[in-house]
């Protein structure tokens, strides 16, 4: 496991370099927008990473609530179950679907939540589960931190304004700002049972976050205004060099996880021996 | 053509500035794990 | 001994019979009942927290008065906001110091070791803290109407649902946090940091609602119909959540 690391450390950095000279050199450059566009290969996948991890620590905080008790526990499966085959479903079922999404998309992102959900249940122990919802929620707002960062930075030598309320910046800026305060949270809590706290306002951040999209979705499409980044069709050599940079960012936000987590249970660990040191203390220093 | 590596080198400062921020609490750590092994009766 | 007399104690004076106490309406209606008037009944006594923040409502809406001097026309464009920021930051004021009185009396770990279920509590909280902004609000609302020569174009009995909704989508979150920030260091600056970035949804809604009755331009139907969803699914959340909240020490 130990020597994992640092080749796994080699492949990514290989891969970013890749990544870095395919958005540069090889990708076209785009019509209307000319060389600036190549922010896009950076931007969506800092986006993309985000959000999954985000949403690995909204699955990390509904199974630390849930996971003490059997029938919440048993409901919850079901519920991932039944969420999945819906995506499913709903992919070749409601026609066409909303902002041009590709069906099979729809059905993956759907069969990956419910693969993510029971994966985290197989593989960590409920404290392990913490341990990863505090990794995933930090890493998470250091990418979405890159995505509202570039974000700017293309939207005006494009469309001439730093920012605009549209949807999804809008919705990226209301998730970045509830992480920083479960972050914060987190660090200035005195509670022992900080964990369960952290959870609850996990979840309602995932409450709040279709809320903020939604009713800005709808306000917009009555009210048009720019929309950055826009849908539509993307040339299929973009895509792969979207799709080269997106796999090169995951791995490299796994290798940051990873470091991460090592340091957390270590620290874990460090607490746990000085609580236990203080309490022996009295005794040995006789 | 300025924006673009203005973006590019913003996401690299944020990353580096994070992966700093993890290195210094592993070094802080690690000086908290050798005061611990000197500590009597741990014997880590 | 002082801390009991002046907590008058609210609870049900039945058995601790937790299932049958949990599982009957009537008596949860009772408990809420009951801890409510004890929370209307501190405040009207003490007064201390009514008069600072009657006196600091003021003070905001001079404030902004000062800060903001439109003519009627713009004031109609830009009231929405001011006066739902405005209200914000009372609501935070008074959040906090409603929980506040309660861990200076211990009366929190009167609360968890009580029969008494926790939603029970909570809604008696989320009510009084309500009827206390709400009080806030009225006393508010001529000032700026009269600072602002604001005077709606729209259908203006709309405010009113509107009003209601909003502040309630502040204070049920708002009592929530407030109850989570209290074992946290830096308490008071703690719950503004959970409140606000949730409450963008709602207070979008709020805004725009009131801009669209001030101006009568457009219908503020779906930002109502936002507002109400938001209170729903935010209330049941917190209803079903505050027994973690209340128990973590």
């Amino acid at each position: 496991m130990k020597r994992a690391f640092p080749i796994f450390a080699m492949l990514t950095a290989v891969l970013l370099s890749y990544a870095l000279y395919e958005a540069l050199e090889v990708a076209p450059t785009e019509q209307t927008m000319g060389n600036v566009q190549r922010i896009f290969y950076y931007h969506v996948p800092s986006a993309w990473t985000a959000f999954l991890l985000f949403f690995i620590n909204f699955v990390c905080s509904v199974q630390y609530l849930v996971r003490p008790n059997q029938v919440a526990d048993k409901v919850a499966n079901w519920v991932t179950i039944a969420i999945g085959i819906a995506a499913c479903i709903a992919a070749f079922v409601i026609r066409p679907l909303p902002a041009n999404i590709e069906p099979s998309s729809v059905a993956t992102t759907g069969l990956a939540m419910t693969g993510l959900y029971f994966l985290i249940k197989k593989y960590f122990s409920p404290e392990n589960t913490d341990a990863l919802a505090v990794v995933s929620a930090e890493v998470g707002v250091v990418f979405c931190t890159v995505v509202l960062v570039t974000g700017p930075l293309w939207a005006r030598p494009v469309w001439g304004i730093w920012w605009t309320w549209d949807v999804r910046l809008t919705s990226t800026l209301v998730l970045w700002l509830i992480y920083i305060s479960y972050l914060m949270l987190r660090r200035f809590s005195t509670s022992s049972q900080t964990p369960v706290l952290a959870a609850a306002l996990a979840i309602f951040g995932a409450l709040d976050v279709p809320l903020v999209y939604f009713s800005i979705w709808i306000f917009r499409t009555q009210h048009p205004q720019p929309v950055i980044g826009g849908g539509g069709s993307i040339d299929s050599r973009m895509l792969q060099v979207l799709l080269i940079n997106w796999v090169a960012f995951l791995c490299f936000a796994g290798l940051i996880c990873w470091s991460r987590y090592r340091l957390e249970i270590l620290q874990r660990e460090v607490e746990e021996t000085q609580a236990l040191e203080a309490l022996l203390e009295p005794r040995s220093s006789r | 053509m300025n924006f673009l590596y203005a973006a590019y080198t913003a996401t690299w400062i944020i990353h580096i500035a994070y992966l700093s921020i993890l290195v210094q609490r592993y070094r802080h750590l690690q000086r908290e794990i050798e005061d611990l092994k000197k500590k009597p009766g741990l014997g880590a | 001994m002082n801390q009991v007399s002046q907590t008058a104690s609210p609870l049900p004076k039945s058995p601790p019979q937790s299932s049958s106490i949990n599982s009957s309406p009537a008596k949860s209606a009772g408990v809420i009942g009951a801890t409510l008037a004890k929370d209307l009944r501190l405040e009207w006594r003490s007064k201390d927290a009514i008069n600072s923040m009657l006196f600091f409502s003021l003070l905001v809406v001079v404030v902004f008065s000062f800060s903001f001097d439109p003519n009627a026309e713009e004031s109609r464009q830009i009231a929405g906001g001011l006066v739902w920021v405005a209200f914000l930051f009372a609501a935070v004021v008074a959040l906090n110091q409603t929980w506040a009185r309660e861990l200076r009396n211990q009366v929190l770990d009167a609360y968890r070791v009580s029969p008494a279920p926790a939603n029970s509590l909570f809604l008696a909280k989320a009510l009084g803290n309500f009827i206390f902004v709400a009080v806030l609000e009225m006393l508010m609302t001529p000032l700026f109407i009269m600072f602002y020569k604001l005077r709606a174009l729209g259908p203006a009995w709309q405010l009113i649902p509107v009003a209601a909704l909003g502040t309630w989508a502040l204070v049920v979150n708002g009592t929530f946090f407030a109850a989570m920030s209290l074992r946290t260091r830096s308490r008071e600056i703690m719950l503004p940091l959970l409140l606000f970035p949730i409450s963008i949804p709602a207070l979008l809604a709020m805004v725009n609602a009131t801009t669209a009755i001030l101006t009568g331009e457009l219908s503020p139907r779906f930002w109502i119909v936002l507002l109400t969803t938001y209170d729903v699914v935010f209330t049941i959340a917190c209803l079903l959540l505050f027994e973690l909240v209340l128990q973590a020490e």
